[in-house]
């Protein structure tokens, strides 16, 4: 190992494990980090980590999504599908990529890849970056719920070892979509939550103005994702950001995804499935309020007995 | 002659302009003005007698409406919303649910046992009035164990959706609820139980994006929005002017994704009928299989091999606990 990856991972160390909670112009900072425009997208990381990658285009029923890149790759001599949310650099680029928003036909051709992946037994590995699933009248037409919804159950129903890697912002179903993994992983400066801190300023604060609020509030942050058993890993990045040296993240990138992916290999496919399951079974927090005579509380006329 | 003409359009567009305006409360219909009394209301399923209007239903009527009047118990009521978060955005998150259960709501779904007609099933309705209806993490659990209950019990579930989407409030925890209900609905899948989904009015982001676009059968009612992303964000983001009917039940349905919209009026025969069509007489109830385990270990094998997997674990118990064995 490298002595800088050694320091990243022992600072990172040091920042999962601190007390003290992230203030709100940290979480700031790592929002601004994680979609700064220098930012490490799936096709940079994709050369650095694969060898022979093959894009896959189109979805075989509507048309292609450039938002998601998918295909199919070695990695450190295996079989690899590599599914990943793809933004765009110059002007040109950004509004080809339509900002990194998958529409139905994207999410439909990441099933599809998948769906060859299952076949050949080659894990899949999925990049998520995406702002959210593109608000878009024809999108919904052609039903971008429900293609959230099936590659969702497509990504549970998997038997081959599945990997996610936020490496950017993950907001909303639009990142959720591509995330349903064995392992999902976070780098240090991504973010990860329910909906961009724009759209939540927007609406509950119903002030255009106030997403740094709403970043405060939502603590998007990859330390508090691992807190919160959201993800399972956080990989560290170069000193100052992934954006400072694209090498030198994938390379951190690599060390964590290819444990990862023996580790899940050991597994027997069931029992990796029911894991999964078994995973995003857990996740949730609820009081539980003791009811005297739970047979007592009929329909209509419930009793509150806190 | 012309002027004439152009005097009355004139006088049409300014009669347009003045139309009184409904104010939109719970009693008077907002597309014809007839008004009902509360007890008009319950009685008439929420619906305008005159129009075919669609009220919004509370998930409690909702389920008084499906019982067709026989009384149901609510299913873990003790589960309520916790704040992992210790969010605060206008007011606080604890606020919020302070006020909602003040209304004498449990959380934004309610799950019972019920009969549709003769039809056994597990139902959950979703309750818009209890945090614009939000998957949070409560709603999350206690639909994964309405699919657990509805797949011991080997009967349909059916589900009333009414959601603005996933409860914000809970951050990335509300998020991660839409793979639990995906989690949920593969179990049915793993045990053959078919899964019926009503949209109701609005059935919007991350539920319509998880659970409520997998049901094998999916139902709308007439009017409801159905949509991933609200028009209104629509409208900002692509800054084109929506339909008035964008989203609608009606334009989904042409879009191919519902299998009909159906008039709460007619909505009980409906999923009765479904449920009667799909319904296996000759699969052996668990519960018999319990009884055939206690008349000997090796029945209770052979019973179990002609099992579904469901009720396989119910059989093994017994197994273990026989000392014959």
């Amino acid at each position: 190992m490298s002595t800088s990856a050694g320091d990243a991972m022992r600072r990172l160390g040091n920042a999962l494990n601190a007390s003290e909670p992230q203030s709100a112009d940290q979480i700031w900072e790592i929002v601004q980090l994680a979609r700064h425009q220098d930012r490490p997208y799936p096709l940079d990381y994709i050369p650095r980590l694969f060898t022979d990658f093959e894009e896959l285009r189109g979805d075989r029923l509507y048309g292609d999504d450039p938002a998601i890149v998918a295909g199919i790759a070695r990695y450190h001599d295996e079989p690899i599908a590599v599914i990943g949310q793809q933004k765009g650099r110059d002007t040109q680029e950004r509004t080809h990529r339509n900002f990194g928003m998958p529409g139905p036909e994207g999410y439909r051709k990441a099933m599809r890849v998948m769906a060859f992946a299952e076949k050949i037994g080659a894990p899949v590995v999925t990049l998520i970056d995406t702002p959210g699933a593109f608000p878009g009248a024809d999108a919904e037409e052609r039903g971008q719920g429900g293609a959230i919804a099936t590659s969702i159950r497509t990504m549970l129903r998997l038997s081959v070892p599945t990997v996610a890697i936020v490496i950017g912002e993950g907001s909303s179903g639009g990142a959720l979509a591509i995330g349903v993994a064995d392992r999902v992983m976070m780098l240090e400066n991504s973010t990860y939550s329910v909906i961009s801190p724009e759209g939540a300023s927007a609406i509950l604060w119903r002030d255009a103005s106030k997403s740094k609020l709403a970043a405060a509030a939502f603590q998007p942050t990859a330390a508090n994702c691992y807190r919160w058993g959201i993800v399972e890993s956080v990989i560290p990045e170069p000193e100052g950001g992934a954006h400072r040296d694209h090498d030198e993240a994938a390379k951190l990138l690599d060390r964590y995804l290819i444990r990862a992916v023996r580790e899940l290999r050991e597994i027997p496919d069931l029992a990796r499935r029911r894991q999964r399951h078994a995973r995003f079974r857990r996740i949730g927090s609820h009081r539980e309020l003791a009811l005297a005579d739970s047979a007592s509380v009929m329909s209509g006329q419930v009793e509150d007995l806190t | 002659m012309r002027r004439a003409t152009v005097t009355i359009d004139r006088l049409r567009r300014r009669d347009g302009r003045k139309k009184p305006r409904i104010p939109a409360d719970d009693s008077s219909c907002p597309a014809c003005g007839s008004h009902y009394s509360e007890d008009e209301m319950r009685r008439n399923l929420r619906v305008c007698t005159s129009c075919g209007h669609h009220f919004r239903v509370g998930g409690r009527e909702r389920l008084d409406q499906l019982a067709g009047g026989a009384t149901w118990r609510e299913l873990w009521p003790e589960l309520r919303a916790g704040d992992p978060l210790k969010f605060t955005d206008l007011e606080p998150y604890t606020k919020r649910v302070d006020k909602a259960e003040s209304k004498g709501l449990t959380e934004a779904i309610i799950v019972t046992d019920l009969n549709i007609g003769r039809q056994p099933c597990v139902a959950a309705a979703m309750d818009f009035g209890y945090l614009g209806g939000s998957m949070g993490s409560v709603v999350g659990e206690k639909l994964y164990r309405a699919c657990d209950r509805a797949a011991e019990r080997h009967v349909p579930l059916v589900v009333v959706s009414a959601s603005g989407g996933a409860r914000m409030q809970e951050g990335v925890l509300a998020l991660m609820q839409m793979a639990k209900s995906v989690v949920a609905f593969e179990i049915l899948q793993d045990a053959a139980v078919p899964t019926i989904v009503i949209l109701a009015h609005p059935t919007t982001g991350g539920v319509w994006a998880s659970f409520a676009a997998l049901g094998d059968v999916t139902y709308a009612e007439p009017g409801a929005l159905i949509s991933f992303s609200g028009p209104r964000v629509i409208e900002q983001t692509t800054r084109e002017k929506l339909a008035p009917d964008f989203g609608r039940a009606e334009t989904q349905l042409s879009n191919g994704q519902v299998d009909d919209v159906v008039d709460r009026r007619e909505l009980n025969d409906r999923l009765e009928r479904v449920m009667r069509i799909v319904s296996r007489e000759s699969t052996p109830e668990p519960a018999l299989a319990v009884q055939w385990a206690q008349d000997g270990a090796s029945r209770a094998q052979r019973a179990a091999q002609a099992l579904p997997r469901f009720s396989k674990r119910v059989v093994d118990r017994f197994r273990r606990e026989d000392p014959t064995e």
